[in-house]
């Protein structure tokens, strides 16, 4: 038997490759940017990083328009991730039934899924034009509008536009995690429970959801995460405009770095928006845990 | 009745999920003299492949193409490579600290592109890679790994530990094992997982868009956001139309095939997360 001790050493061989990577190109970053939030570097230092101590968290505390942006990425956030769920476990049940056509259906959800997001917002675009779009094409004729809406060029429609589009995008990724926790809601719970008078709507309230629950958190703390830090989408359909309205907490950021050049306070902002992240995201997982920690303590 | 609603029901989600890819279809065949004409119409009068030619002829959209596939072909196979490496010693070896390294990768991996993309553009341009593939080979490579690591590490443990038992009986070397016995053993879960990494790649889209400024070194995603006409308010909505509809096809294709393979995968990384 090889012992212990060069299980690691040959352990530590085969990770150290890997390891090299994830240390230059994704934990150095992390410890720049805290670097950086202490600093000046900007127009006005001639781009020159001058020590600063936590001034640029002071200027953040008091910019309207971080706490503006902070306000619309929630939104955002808690609007298409409500609807991605509701809409991805309906595809899920409809995807667990049996039918002629399901692998059809299945594909069509996955190909939504795997396209670029950065392309399909090209799409979307196209769809809220306001002149040809058709968008105001088909609900002018379905009688809805009667004249056509700016989706895209006024606050509110907007907004709706950019989560419209996401909720298209996403709502199939919450389909594939649901979908694989329904496959292990066992039949012969339902029919136990069908044979003591429940009937469908009690016995999915009663028997699917519960069981279902680990699914729903894990998608919901990817999809709220990943929500958190969009950009492609709004970059390419809005920009972040107009006047503002759809401009989330990275397309701040992005600005503040490569149109202000305002890197030491681009800095700040990720590290103040990343913890405020990370908060959230632990509320969210510490639920989760316990509910993984009971299904799987067999494990 | 009730089975006609229900298929009823089917054919609208597949139309839902549908709808938007095939109206850029049906745009990208139009004239542009009907692109912009109102009413709006919904079979092409005359349809023609003029803006697709316009693509290659006018802008470097081979060249777009070419990149997306060398940059997430590498990528792809880079860190496939690494990440076997890395998962089967966490899932096989009896190592301390390994299962707080894979909760480390997984809170990595959650955290979204634009916390890393300005300290790696300084570095890019430290290193004088800006506009060279390897400025998003690496990061591709890097920022897939957790997630590969995490679903190549969980079909490993499936492998039954008798196989290995008996090759070392048979005196192979640890490395030899795994090269002999673990890999193609896990040749579908190393499909899986390459078939995810290449689509993460080649949808990725801030690092490209801010990395390469070189109009030649763009990836379809960047190339396609730099598509727009001579002046702000003409958007070239047959050009565009035409772009997404090329640039997501190898996608399409890779669905179709192996779509059983994809939610495999997409479950493991998921579940494990």
């Amino acid at each position: 038997m090889k012992t212990r001790a060069s299980d690691q050493t040959f352990g530590a061989l085969l990770i150290s490759p890997a390891g090299a990577f994830v240390f230059c190109i994704a934990i150095y970053p992390i410890a720049r940017v805290l670097w950086l939030s202490f600093f000046a570097q900007n127009l006005a230092t001639s781009l020159q990083p001058k020590f600063v101590k936590i001034d640029n968290y002071i200027r953040l505390a008091n910019d309207g328009h971080f706490f503006a942006t902070l306000r619309t990425t929630l939104f955002f956030t808690f609007v298409s991730v409500v609807i991605e769920l509701v809409l991805g476990l309906a595809f899920a049940l409809l995807l667990n039934q049996r039918f002629r056509g399901r692998a059809i259906a299945r594909a069509a959800m996955l190909v939504t899924w795997a396209l670029p997001t950065a392309v399909l917002a090209w799409a979307w675009s196209w769809i809220f034009n306001d002149q040809f779009g058709v968008m105001n094409d088909l609900l002018h004729r379905v009688g809805i509008l009667a004249r056509p809406i700016a989706w895209l060029g006024s606050g509110s429609t907007a907004l709706f536009a950019v989560i419209f589009a996401d909720v298209w995008k996403t709502a199939p990724f919450v389909m594939i995690i649901l979908l694989a926790g329904l496959q292990n809601v066992s039949g012969e719970l339902h029919e136990a429970a069908a044979i003591d008078g429940a009937n469908s709507w009690k016995r999915f309230r009663f028997v699917t959801l519960p069981l279902l629950m680990p699914s729903i958190m894990v998608a919901l703390l990817f999809r709220a995460i990943q929500s958190f830090g969009i950009f492609d989408l709004i970059f390419v359909m809005t920009g972040g405009g107009p006047g503002g309205a759809t401009e989330t907490l990275a397309i701040y950021t992005y600005n503040t770095y490569l149109r202000y050049l305002d890197f030491g306070y681009g800095s700040a902002m990720i590290v103040t928006s990343f913890l405020l992240m990370a908060l959230c995201a632990t509320l969210l997982y510490w639920p989760l845990s316990r509910t993984r920690g009971a299904q799987f303590a067999t494990e | 009745m009730k089975r006609v609603s229900f298929y009823a029901l089917v054919w609208l989600v597949v139309l839902w999920c549908l709808a938007p890819f095939l109206w850029q279809i049906v745009t990208s065949l139009k004239t542009n003299a009907e692109i912009a004409a109102l009413p709006v119409t919904y079979i092409p009068r005359h349809a023609g492949l003029e803006h697709y030619d316009a693509l290659f002829t006018r802008k470097p959209f081979a060249r777009y193409l070419l990149n997306s596939f060398v940059i997430s072909g590498t990528s792809t196979i880079l860190c496939v490579g690494l990440s076997a490496l890395a998962a089967y010693a966490v899932s096989r070896l009896r190592m301390r600290g390994s299962r707080l390294m894979l909760a480390a990768l997984v809170v990595i991996s959650l955290f979204p592109p634009i916390i890393f993309f300005f300290p790696l553009y300084e570095m890019m341009r430290a290193a004088g890679l800006l506009n060279h593939p390897l400025a998003l080979i690496i990061p591709y490579t890097t920022f897939n790994l957790p997630f590969s690591i995490i679903v190549l590490a969980t079909f490993f443990r499936g492998v039954p530990r008798d196989i290995e038992d008996a090759a070392k009986v048979d005196g192979l070397g640890r490395l030899q094992i795994l090269w002999r016995i673990i890999l193609p053993l896990s040749t579908p879960a190393l499909a899986t997982t390459a078939i995810l990494v290449f689509i993460f790649a080649w949808n990725e889209f801030l690092f490209a868009l801010t990395f390469m400024t070189n109009d030649r070194a763009k990836t379809i995603t960047a190339g396609i956001a730099t598509l727009s006409g001579t002046t702000v308010h003409e958007t070239p909505w047959g050009p565009i139309a035409a772009a997404v509809v090329v640039s997501t096809i190898p996608l399409i294709l890779l669905v179709a095939i192996f779509q059983r393979r994809i939610v495999q995968g997409l479950i493991a990384g998921a579940a494990k997360g």
